[in-house]
């Protein structure tokens, strides 16, 4: 059979879709965007009317995930790890309700912060949730997991929990397909009144429910084929790898292993193999991508007993992604380095696009704000604009999760702060933004809040925005007096027009919101050469 | 067979499609393949990189070891030093010379040389220059390529193979010019590799 060239996100889009998928919900982040954008361009997607547009944000597409499920059909649910944060409060529910449809979330987590403000590790998520994982080590297993975690989540009525790391998702290998299957039929759940409606007494018994399955999950574990024992003659050492550190260990042992290895991509825990594991081995090293999540397990709070090694006692950095080197040294093999990088090599920061808008609206609101002595600061929000913190600009003071902006200048100017400037993008304001400017209407905040609108969700690579073109009228509905709505091109030649409707606003004594509007200028220039073809 | 190579650019240069012709051959030649990619906000002017691994066996990791890569492909000078611990000592490194300047402090070009003068094993060439004498500006990627290919352990016609895939759909002008653009890049390269 003719192998697939698939980068990690789209082996899992195939995947889905050969399952039998209905619908992925989403909304763009790295490293997981492109999960949903290989099924918005398969043919066969469209055909099979598989729904894929982007959702608002992580909770609503959790949400809608989960409703699909409910009508009984298989859905998908993707983000980057922190999009998780925003749709916990769906996602710990949703292991208490379980699912009908079989339904798969995909945490793309990102070590070493390659895009992103931090490198949390879900898996976190999924033991505090208590449904079970899956941490594909390749492509191909990626692909497995999902085809066959349809399967899985429907058998055992609970949504399953994928984690990629960036690695796995950006990372292109040969993957084979499995046949494709037909969609599921709409089906409501027939105890479905008992299992989602969380009233505090239904609620106790689905918990009861979900701590009894835990047995089941384990078993599972033990059982799976994605839990593989690697016996080794060397007994001195065992080696728990999770997800893609199996692959750095491996690279480290062309030859075949040394000492023991217990390869887990699928969790709970395989208790049976671990208790193998630590009964043959003298010490255990557990090499994991991202947070010691199975050496605190093992280690338990104080630490006697068993000897572990990992992230948490410094034989592993504690931060940052694992690489072969840093899992050769460990094992006290041999690091080559011949030749250095030299010291004239400089860093090279990404920057804002040359003719990009955002470089206009921070060049403007720079020079005004120079007007208040220093008093200013600038709430700003995740997405291109972050980059105005780097040189030339510095033009912001904080990013810190998605709307933050537009909320945490709200508490500084409550504290007396002014002038409270906010900046956002499009796509982070109906993300998370909307509601905090209700907050600020509700209280008649004085800030001043910059949408500065580029008509897509650039940072990921230009995806639609869930706002675009009605972004004075959200505000309007949301109660922003509309003579304080204000609307400019950020162009040059309306540089003073633009100093002197920010300076107005500033100085007006409530909410305001100016909007400058330009198109992107990637998707600009993408457009124009598709339009030329 | 197996070989380890890390491409090296600026975001928006375009080091991927060079990766996607590369692989294109290397799965037509029944290769084993894996090729770690960056995205996102690097890819906004930021440097950024490729590792790209073929072998007739399987591959264990994405990620290249230190002081393991057989060739070093770079679309910009300064960016093909960047990755020197990951060179092998007897490695190759094959870069552009022209220099994409965005950043204040880029280093004087001569000191760039003159780095890259120390090196034992290395194809400087002007890929932009002889991508315009072939007649095709937006070929610069492929001349790269072409200059790479003398080390990349596949053998030539499955190089122009992939070509006609990844190009196939822009018409027979557009490979005849890669192709064209693949050839210049290779005999720079034949000549100074003697």
């Amino acid at each position: 059979m003719e192998k697939h060239l698939f980068l990690g996100d789209e082996a899992i889009a195939q995947a889905a879709i050969d399952a039998g998928l209905s619908g992925v919900y989403a909304y763009p982040g790295t490293p997981s965007t492109e999960i949903t954008e290989y099924i918005q361009s398969s043919p066969i997607a469209k055909e099979r009317g598989i729904h894929s547009r982007w959702s608002t944000n992580e909770k609503t597409a959790m949400e809608s995930a989960l409703g699909m499920s409910y009508a009984g059909k298989r859905s998908l649910c993707c983000m980057k790890h922190v999009g998780l944060n925003v749709a916990a409060d769906c996602f710990m529910n949703a292991a208490m309700s379980g699912i009908n449809g079989g339904m798969i979330i995909i945490t793309a987590d990102d070590p070493s912060m390659h895009s992103s403000q931090n490198e949390q590790d879900n898996r976190f998520f999924g033991n505090f949730a208590m449904i079970p994982m899956l941490e594909p080590s390749n492509q191909q297993e990626a692909y497995d997991m999902i085809y066959d975690g349809f399967d899985l989540s429907e058998k055992l009525g609970y949504p399953i929990l994928l984690r990629i790391t960036t690695r796995m998702a950006h990372s292109r290998s040969g993957v084979l397909r499995r046949p494709m299957r037909e969609q599921n039929k709409m089906q409501t759940p027939e105890d479905g009144r008992q299992r989602f409606i969380l009233l505090p007494a239904l609620a106790r018994k689905r918990f009861k429910v979900l701590l009894e399955a835990q047995k089941t999950f384990t078993e599972i574990s033990e059982q799976s084929i994605y839990n593989q024992y690697f016996d080794a003659p060397n007994k001195d050492l065992g080696i728990i790898t999770t997800g893609i550190a199996f692959n750095y260990l491996s690279e480290n042992y062309p030859e075949g292993f040394e000492y023991p290895v217990l390869k887990i991509t699928q969790y709970p825990l395989p208790k049976k193999q671990i208790e193998k594991l630590v009964d043959e081995c003298k010490e255990i090293l557990v090499l994991e991508e991202g947070f010691p999540v199975v050496e605190e397990q093992l280690k338990g709070f104080l630490g006697k007993g068993i000897v572990v090694h990992g992230r948490l006692d410094g034989t592993l950095q504690r931060d940052g992604e694992l690489s072969p080197d840093a899992v050769g040294k460990v094992l006290g093999k041999p690091i080559h380095r011949y030749y250095a990088t030299p010291e004239v090599v400089e860093q090279r920061p990404p920057a804002l696009c040359q003719g990009c808008g955002h470089r206009d609206v921070y060049e403007a609101l720079n020079e005004v704000l120079l007007e208040y002595n220093g008093t200013a600061k600038v709430f700003s929000d995740i997405g291109c604009y972050t980059l105005g913190a780097l040189p030339p600009f510095r033009a912001i003071d904080t990013c810190i999760d998605m709307g933050a902006s537009i909320t945490m200048a709200k508490g500084a100017a409550d504290a007396g702060l002014f002038p409270a400037v906010a900046v956002i993008g499009d796509s982070t304001f109906t993300h998370s933004g909307m509601t905090g400017l209700l907050d600020c209407v509700n209280e008649e905040s004085n800030i001043t809040i910059v949408i500065s609108d580029n008509e897509t969700t650039a940072m990921t690579g230009g995806q639609d925005s869930a706002g675009t073109g009605r972004l004075e009228s959200i505000c309007t509905g949301i109660g922003v007096d509309p003579a304080h709505i204000r609307v400019i091109i950020p162009l040059r030649k309306n540089y003073e027009e633009m100093k002197s409707l920010i300076r107005e606003e500033i100085e007006y004594k409530g909410v305001s919101v100016i909007i400058p509007r330009r198109e992107c200028i990637q998707t600009f220039a993408r457009k124009r050469k598709a339009s030329k073809k | 067979m197996k070989i380890d190579i890390i491409l090296s650019g600026v975001g928006g240069q375009g080091i991927l499609s060079i990766a996607a012709v590369i692989g294109e051959a290397a799965l037509k030649d029944g290769l084993y393949m894996k090729q770690a990619e960056v995205h996102g906000m690097s890819q906004r002017g930021g440097d950024v990189q490729s590792n790209l691994r073929l072998s007739d066996k399987p591959i264990a990791s994405d990620l290249i070891a230190l002081g393991q890569a057989d060739l070093i492909i770079s679309l910009e000078p300064m960016e093909s030093l960047r990755y020197l611990p990951y060179l092998k000592k007897e490695g190759w490194l094959v870069t552009n010379s022209e220099p994409f300047i965005n950043i204040p402090n880029y280093p004087e070009m001569d000191k760039v040389m003159a780095e890259l003068n120390k090196l034992p094993n290395k194809v400087v060439l002007d890929v932009e220059a002889i991508a315009k004498e072939v007649g095709s500006t937006r070929s610069a990627n492929i001349v790269m390529l072409g200059a790479a290919a003398p080390f990349l352990k596949i053998d030539y016609p499955k190089i122009e193979e992939g070509i006609r895939r990844i190009f196939g759909r822009k018409g027979e002008e557009v490979v005849e010019l890669n192709l064209k653009a693949l050839q210049a890049g290779y005999a720079v390269a034949q000549s100074k590799n003697k």
